[in-house]
């Protein structure tokens, strides 16, 4: 087995870390930037921001963000939301980003992969296929967050979306997006065995088995994390401010009951976990 | 500020950003230029790259650079390559049809088989942290990976390897699903790698500290 990637995902919204469930319901959890050093720091094998509202609003906020975090994190970076054209990508890239994602305008217009990959290398071209189970158990791509229905079917489009030229697939389980009910391993696996690029599994974590499950079964090359480690950074933060007891917490407080099924686990403890089950990763 | 400059030549392809910003990081005043007389006159140069070897090359001979950097590099100055910036000092590279490098190690550039013998597919390109080891016969001690151990993870995106002629040039080397490559070199003045020290954390950023201070002092 080859090393696997622990990837920390952070969702933006305008200066704010949020997250949401399926997507939607966003809360906020504090500075990207901030979250990103401690992870930095912290054992994370690359650093993944998604702007959520970009594409709604059709807009690129997160340059100054990107700029400040690529200043002294020497991890990967890639940074996805609202890209669309040769410009937008090249921009991104100026700020600081390694790599960029790209979802609704890949689906709008397939060529952009081509165009993409051809200008900056495939490995700088990650394409996102944000998946919804059907009825009948097929699983369709959506675009914006989950919200638009493309009418692809993800196994083909992740087969075109090699063929054009990306160098890495993000699947996300928009069904277990922010629930702790796991990741979508039928999903995953379906998509990693069917391209020879690597596979990112993204969607679902809850405690530390499921990131097994999805590499051992559900064939990932890569795991990215986003509630997990960010509620385990929010407790650690509150603990803190609890032993100092002093200025008001009674906010961060309040977040604590509200974890539901997500057991908080710091990216170390998420490596150490990896290592005793065998699964290779860097230390 | 060290006072020293660095060049990182700039032929056009992939992202040049985070090189610079280790550069910058460690107090080096450091430009991204395709100017040869730039290249010419820095204290150390950088070729770093990520795409086509064939694009790669015919951009380097569109912008003039070729000859200014065997130049620069035959003078015995301090030259870094990293991940196409190794694979470009070679002979020859398989990618895509056969294209002819810079020549400067002997040698080849191949990509990786797809199956592993157990019929597993390996994903290629190789996105990981992998391990970079060190030879019973070639220390790292005063190299550029004096500070690292030998098994450090470093960050590596890639689908060719490159296989030198001569072996006393492999500083390091690294397996990915079957094959044991090639993943540093240093041959004088020349020294170059597969992965990304500026994407591989500290020890990564590490690695270009001990190439230019080595360097500064020496001098």
């Amino acid at each position: 087995m080859e090393n696997v990637r622990v990837i920390a995902r952070m969702d933006i919204k305008g200066p704010n870390l949020v997250k949401g469930i399926h997507l939607e319901g966003l809360r906020v959890l504090g500075k990207p930037e901030d979250f990103a050093r401690y992870y930095y720091e912290n054992g994370a094998d690359e650093l993944f921001y998604q702007d959520v509202v970009a594409s709604l609003y059709e807009r690129n906020s997160l340059h100054d963000i990107v700029s400040r975090t690529a200043k002294d994190s020497f991890i990967p970076l890639t940074v996805g939301g609202g890209i669309r054209s040769i410009d937008d990508i090249r921009e991104v890239l100026r700020a600081g980003a390694d790599k960029v994602c790209i979802n609704t305008a890949a689906i709008r217009n397939p060529e952009f992969i081509r165009d993409a990959a051809n200008k900056f290398g495939s490995s700088t071209i990650v394409v996102a296929i944000e998946a919804i189970r059907q009825p009948d158990g097929k699983y369709m791509a959506f675009v914006d967050n989950g919200r638009e229905h493309t009418g692809v079917e993800v196994i083909s489009w992740a087969r075109r979306v090699e063929e054009l030229g990306a160098g890495e697939i993000v699947i996300t389980s928009v069904d277990r997006e922010g629930t702790g009910k796991g990741y979508d391993i039928a999903l995953t696996r379906s998509i990693a065995r069917a391209v020879g690029v690597p596979v990112i599994a993204h969607g679902g974590p809850g405690k530390k088995e499921h990131f097994t499950d999805v590499l051992l079964e559900g064939k990932a090359d890569a795991i990215a994390v986003a509630s997990m480690i960010h509620y385990d950074l929010i407790a650690q933060q509150q603990s803190d401010m609890e032993n100092r007891s002093e200025g008001n917490v009674s906010f961060l407080k309040s977040g604590r009951s509200s974890f539901g099924e997500i057991a908080p686990a710091g990216l170390i403890a998420i490596k150490q976990y990896l290592k005793e089950s065998n699964i290779p990763c860097r230390n | 500020m060290s006072g020293k400059k660095i060049a990182i030549i700039d032929y056009k392809l992939g992202n040049l950003f985070s090189v610079r910003q280790a550069c910058v990081y460690l107090g080096y005043d450091a430009v991204v230029t395709s100017e040869k007389d730039e290249v010419m006159k820095a204290d150390f140069a950088i070729l770093p790259g990520v795409g086509a070897f064939g694009d790669a090359m015919n951009n380097l001979e569109k912008l003039d650079l070729i000859s200014p950097i065997k130049d620069y590099i035959r003078a015995g100055r301090p030259f870094m390559g990293v991940c196409l910036g190794l694979q470009l000092l070679f002979t020859e590279s398989d990618e895509f049809g056969s294209h002819k490098g810079l020549n400067l190690i002997e040698g080849t550039v191949k990509k990786f088989p797809p199956k592993k013998t157990n019929d597993e597919v390996l994903k290629v390109p190789q996105i990981e942290w992998n391990n970079i080891w060190e030879r019973a016969d070639r220390r790292w001690e005063s190299t550029p990976l004096g500070s690292c151990r030998s098994g450090d993870y470093m960050y590596f995106v890639h689908s060719f390897f490159v296989q030198p002629q001569s072996p006393d040039v492999v500083l390091s080397v690294t397996t990915y699903g079957e094959t044991t490559y090639c993943s540093s070199v240093l041959q004088g003045n020349l020294f170059a790698c597969q992965f990304h020290p500026e994407k591989s954390g500290h020890h990564g950023v590490g690695i270009y500290k001990n190439w230019l201070t080595n360097y500064s002092n020496n001098k």
